[in-house]
Formats: structure tokens, sequence, C-alpha cells
């Protein structure tokens, strides 16, 4: 995975509470390969209409947002169904950071697995660069996840939580499964004792 | 550092399941956590292939189980599965050929065992009390009705857990719904969902695993606790739990996958000492009358969307938040609603009982029952939730049932509720669904979907419009 510390990038803002992932990618597409790709069914049924044609309203079809790197949701972003697939079509479409207020829980875990940042702002902040980066299309805004902070177009500062173990993985563009299979001794000891204490438990055979 | 560093302190049901699957648990907070049960559906081939590419193996095949249910087809299936032909065949046939390369159990299209994986895992005594249970799918929270800590997974997740029978995770908050008194007449676990969904908001439970507590609950049976806890993702919430008791323990013994004999009596001892102790103390509160709920409906394409089945539209202009208002006209433009409408004069185009929600015996038995003797007025399906409920049904006449008043009686699957079989709701068409997911596009593109318990959507199918199952029952 590539390493996330810094990004200054032009912000597009989606002001759509509960936001699910069926709206970031439909089901119909879920059955294409992961090589594939999922950029340009991002969003799809609300940027598509009917025969084909970019709906000219809809955010993303907006030229000023052609580069953005940075969506700024509201609450509820990527609630529902577990489908990795809406964070792949966000990254496969270019995106690296989505700030909200918050998310949903299955989404936000599949983010860090994909090198995009999820950042939770309160929802007054989240509000206001929203409307900032709607009022004047193509302001940046610089994401610091060394520092956890935010910088708006306004110039005002907003640091964010995030979870120590997460944000070291994504400095160091750590290899998760690898980094967990370093640790084999330690399941297998886990695994030993709790497999005694609870013997009904211990898998069913083929 | 220690799991269990808090032993002496009053602990609710869900701290002590998730520390004692404490692997390891770093200064920072992030542990890892020690899976159980890992449940896994077609949908998950994304993931073999990223384990395949990596040269990794499956650790631990005997605690993975497979079954196809997203992709597989609701008709044609007296046939062997080598004689079928469907879209997407090719995906259904990946989960076989990936699981024989990798040594887990398949309940495969001709399996008698087949079914929804979040049907088939409680039905086949899987899920059991103090386990930890994953599968890449939101409603993975179903199982916690057993008194397990289950939660759905994204697919590099399961790739995760194919090669280490590990995730990481930060330990979610405690959240407790009390809920007081007993349901009324035809009023259904769905309801009472429904309505703590419509009262907490679908980010209400983030960040929580909800322990459900109360007479209500005590007094549900497992099925009924089973739809509770599937919808808890539908609030937001990382899993749901109920605390296993004597109901859970009847449910369980004598299942497949259950412990016997010496084994049974110590499961058992293990699984009385689960219950949150007294004093435990949760981060977040709710309470809920149950005996104050009404058959609900959902109006919007939200599951929080939803309000007592003799209620009207809301309307937006009402709403004094601005972001709700905006949300609100959104909703019911797609919907086709207008403000003011009652409930009940809304006309529905077709009707769907199935998906892990609503698609057990119980389901079936309570909606058969109002379905007896009447006739559907628009296309009506019931796609039962295993082939063993399928085949239960049958036993007791409710395919008979079914079929003499019109309905579609089909095969086990996940079918309309996500569509991507082909078993969709038309553009523009309404359809009274008791699945889980009223979202945009859920059930087909521009489709209008009206949440509900499966009496509620057999009353509506039979008048041809959302209807008070209380006073079609009442006629009877």
């Amino acid at each position: 995975m590539d390493p996330f510390t810094c990004l200054e990038a032009i912000a597009m803002p989606l002001s759509i509470p509960n936001v699910d992932t069926d709206q970031i990618i439909p089901a119909r597409f879920l059955a294409r390969a992961r090589s594939e790709g999922f950029g340009d069914v991002l969003f799809h049924d609300l940027r598509f209409a009917q025969d084909g044609s970019p709906k000219p309203d809809f955010v993303i079809n907006r030229r000023e947002f052609a580069s953005a790197r940075i969506l700024i949701g509201d609450v509820n972003f990527g609630c529902g169904s577990s489908r990795e697939h809406a964070v792949w079509a966000l990254a496969d479409f270019g995106f690296r950071c989505v700030i909200a207020p918050s998310f949903g829980d299955i989404f936000r875990n599949n983010c860090f697995k994909n090198g995009l940042l999820p950042v939770s702002l309160p929802a007054e902040r989240a509000a206001m660069l929203r409307k900032l980066v709607e009022n004047r299309p193509g302001l940046s805004i610089q994401v610091d996840l060394p520092k956890q902070t935010i910088i708006g177009p306004d110039g005002a500062i907003d640091s964010f939580p995030i979870d120590f173990f997460r944000k070291r993985l994504l400095i160091e563009g750590v290899e998760e499964i690898a980094f967990t299979l370093g640790l084999e001794a330690s399941i297998r000891a886990f695994e030993r004792a709790y497999e005694e204490e609870f013997p009904w438990s211990r898998g069913w055979g083929e | 550092m220690s799991a269990n560093a808090n032993a002496d302190a009053a602990r609710t049901l869900f701290d002590k399941v998730w520390s004692r699957h404490a692997v390891i648990v770093r200064q920072d907070g992030a542990t890892l956590l020690y899976i159980d049960v890992h449940l896994i559906h077609e949908v998950s081939r994304p993931s073999f292939k990223a384990l395949f590419d990596r040269n990794l193996k499956v650790r631990r095949p005997d605690r993975t189980l497979a079954t196809p249910d997203h992709y597989v087809p609701t008709l044609g299936r007296e046939q062997p599965a080598a004689a079928l032909s469907y879209p997407h065949r090719e995906i259904v046939e990946a989960l076989t050929a990936n699981t024989h390369a990798t040594g887990i159990g398949l309940f495969g299209l001709d399996d008698a065992r087949q079914g929804i994986v979040h049907v088939i895992g409680p039905e086949q005594g899987l899920s059991q009390p103090g386990m930890v249970i994953v599968c890449g799918d939101s409603h993975t929270s179903t199982h916690g009705a057993l008194g397990a800590f289950a939660f759905g997974i994204g697919n590099s997740e399961v790739e995760h857990v194919f090669a280490t029978q590990t995730l990481w995770q930060a330990k979610p908050r405690n959240m407790r719904v009390t809920l007081d008194g007993r349901l009324g007449a035809q009023v259904h676990s769905k309801d009472l969902i429904l309505a703590l969904i419509a009262k907490i908001g679908a980010g209400g439970g983030a960040g929580h695993v909800i322990e459900y507590a109360g007479e209500a609950v005590r007094s549900m049976s497992i099925e009924s606790r089973l739809t509770v806890c599937n919808m808890s993702i539908e609030a937001g919430a990382r899993a749901g739990m109920v605390a296993p008791d004597e109901v859970t323990f009847q449910y369980l013994s004598g299942r497949p996958f259950a412990p016997s004999g010496a084994d049974w009596d110590r499961a058992l001892a293990h699984w009385r000492s689960l219950p949150s102790d007294d004093g435990a103390v949760f981060d977040t509160e709710v309470s809920l009358d149950a005996g104050a709920i009404a058959p609900m409906v959902t109006w919007g394409t939200s599951p929080q969307d939803a309000l007592a089945i003799t209620e009207s539209v809301p309307d937006p202009a009402r709403e004094p938040a601005l972001e709700r208002r905006i949300e609100m006209q959104r909703a019911l433009e797609y919907m086709g609603l207008i403000p003011g409408t009652r409930l009940e004069a809304i006309e529905i185009d077709r009707v769907f009982i199935g998906s892990c929600t609503n698609s057990r015996i119980e389901d079936l038995r309570a909606a058969a029952k109002i379905v007896q003797g009447a006739r559907a007025a628009v296309p009506s399906v019931v796609v039962p939730g295993s082939t063993p409920v399928k085949r239960q049904a049958e036993a007791e006449g409710l395919d008979r049932i079914f079929i003499a008043a019109g309905f579609e009686w089909r095969s086990a699957g996940c079918s309309m509720c996500v569509g991507i079989n082909g078993d969709l709701v038309e553009p523009r068409q309404r359809c009274a669904s008791t699945s889980n997911r009223n979202f945009v596009g859920r059930q087909g593109v521009d489709a209008r979907t009206h949440l509900m318990s499966p009496v509620m959507a057999a009353a509506a199918a039979i008048t041809g419009r959302l209807t008070d199952v209380r006073r079609l029952a009442g006629e009877k």
C-alpha cells in the first residue's frame, strides 16, 4: 500500500447525509474483477441519467472538481453494505481522503486498507468546508496526517482524531497481513490455550 | 496490557467476549482479535484472488464455512446445479472451486443445507454464545442474537482472516437498548427494530455494540431476536447482541454443529457466565416501550424513515432543520409520495417476503396465517431463507397456502433484497418488502421500497396497498 502522509488537493462537496455504499456503487457492478477498476461507476446512479449521459448538476460531473482528491461528505458517510468496492471506486476515481462528521464503521475500516484517509470533523466544520468549496469551486484543503490536522481554504486549522495504530500503518505504508503473519507465534499460543478451554469450538473439519 | 486487566470490574456481555478473544492488546489500544467462525459467500471472490496472488493459504479452513446466496437463482432449482443457466453463474462456481482448493467446507447450490449465510449459521448451530463471528457482509450482526459478537467486514479483512484467523480492531463502545413491555398482537420484532432505528437514527449506534435487554427481548424467540440483531447495522451499530438464556440453549440443543455430550455441559457452564454483570456500565443507554409500538412501515430511503402504519407521509415543510428538510424532499421525490397522504392509502405494485431479516420458518408461518384463504392483489414472491426452511415450510403445507393465494414459491437466496441475481423490482415500481434496506436503487434502479414485517407484507399483498395488518387479522 502507498504511504499516506500529507496531501494538498482540490476538495469536492457532497452535501447528502447518510450516503450508503449502494449509492457509492450500486450492487450490479460488484461482479467486476478488481483489476477492471470501479472509478467509472463511482456514484453511478447519482452521476448518470438512464441513457448513460452525465447529469450536469451532480457535483462529480462539474469540470471545476475534475481533479478533486478530497471529498467532503455529510453524516454517516458510507453506511450500509460492507462492499469494499465503495472504497475501491473512490480510490480508483482518484480520491485519497474523505472528510465527514461520521462514517459507517465498516466503510471506515475498508478505507484504511486502501490508503484512503477517513477524517472525522465536527458537523458544523464539515458543513462550513462544504460551503466554502461550493461557493468557490477549485479551492484546496491541506491534510497533514502526522500532525492530524486539516487546513481549510479559510486558513483555519482543525485537528482530527485517529486511531494511532491505523495512523502508523498508513504513514509507513505497512502491509497489514504480512505484519500480522509476523505474529504467528502469539496467535498459535493463544489458539492452543483457547481451544483447550473451549474444545467444542475447535472447528468442524472438512 | 493484560486482556483481563478489568476482570474484577463489572463487565458487559460484549466486554467478556471481546477480552477472551484478545490475542494481543497493543499500548495504543489496537487489539488483535481471534475469530471463531468465518462465514463466506460468493461475493468474497476478490479476497480469494488477493490471497492466491500473494501465495498465502487459508490458515483455518476448519473454522471457515461457505455457502452461495447473493447470486443464486431462486427459480429452477429442482434441476441439478450443473444444469442451471443463470447470470453470473461463474461467480457461484468460483466459490466451489476456491473452497475446494483451500479445504473450506461448502454448502453448495445442490446441498440440502444451502441458504442465506445469516440464516444457516444459527440454523446449523454454528453460531454460538461467546463466539466472535465475521463475514464479508454487513448483516453478520444477525448472529449476535445467540450471544456472539458478530460483525461485517470488507474484502481486505476477509483476506486477513483467511491468512491469520484474526483481525485488528479498535474496541467499540457499549450501548444498552432496554425494551420494556411486550409486543402487541400482530406486532413483531421487525416493527420493534424499525421503531428503534427511527428513534436513534441510521447513525445512532455508530461505534457501538448494542446489547438488547428487557422483557420484550427475553420473551422473544431466537428467530425474532435474529431479526432485531440483523438490523442493528441499519442503526449504524458495529453489532447487536442478546445475552444467552434458556431460550438460546434450547434453540441450540441438538443442532448439527452445536456441542454435544460432555462438551455440551462444559459449553453450557461457559455460556451461563456470559450475561452482563449487575452494575456493568454502558457508555450509552436507550429505552423503548415495546408495548406502545404499532406495526411500522418506511416511507423514505433510509431505514430511519419509519412510521406507524396509522400515520401519514410526513411533510418536509414542518421540519425545522434545513438539511433534514432537503433530505426528506429528496426521499419523497424518489419514492413518488405526497406529504399528508395516509400511509394506508399508498398502493403497491409487488411484494417480497424474504432476506436474512425475515425469511425464517416463524416469519413464513406468520405470513401464511394472514394469507390463508385470501388472494394476492399484486405479484408477490416468497423466498425462504434456506433450503431447510423451505423443506420445513413445505412439510407444514405453507407453500400450498402461498401458492393458492397466488404467491410465487421460490428457492433460498438473497433474491430481491439486493437483486444481483436478477430478482429485481422494476423502475418506479413500489415494493412492500420484508428486507432490511430501502436505499435508493437497492432493489433495482429507481425501485421504491417500503420495509415492513412479514405479516404486514402479507396484508399488503392481499389489499394491494400498505395495510394495518391488525384490521385484516381482526376480520379473519
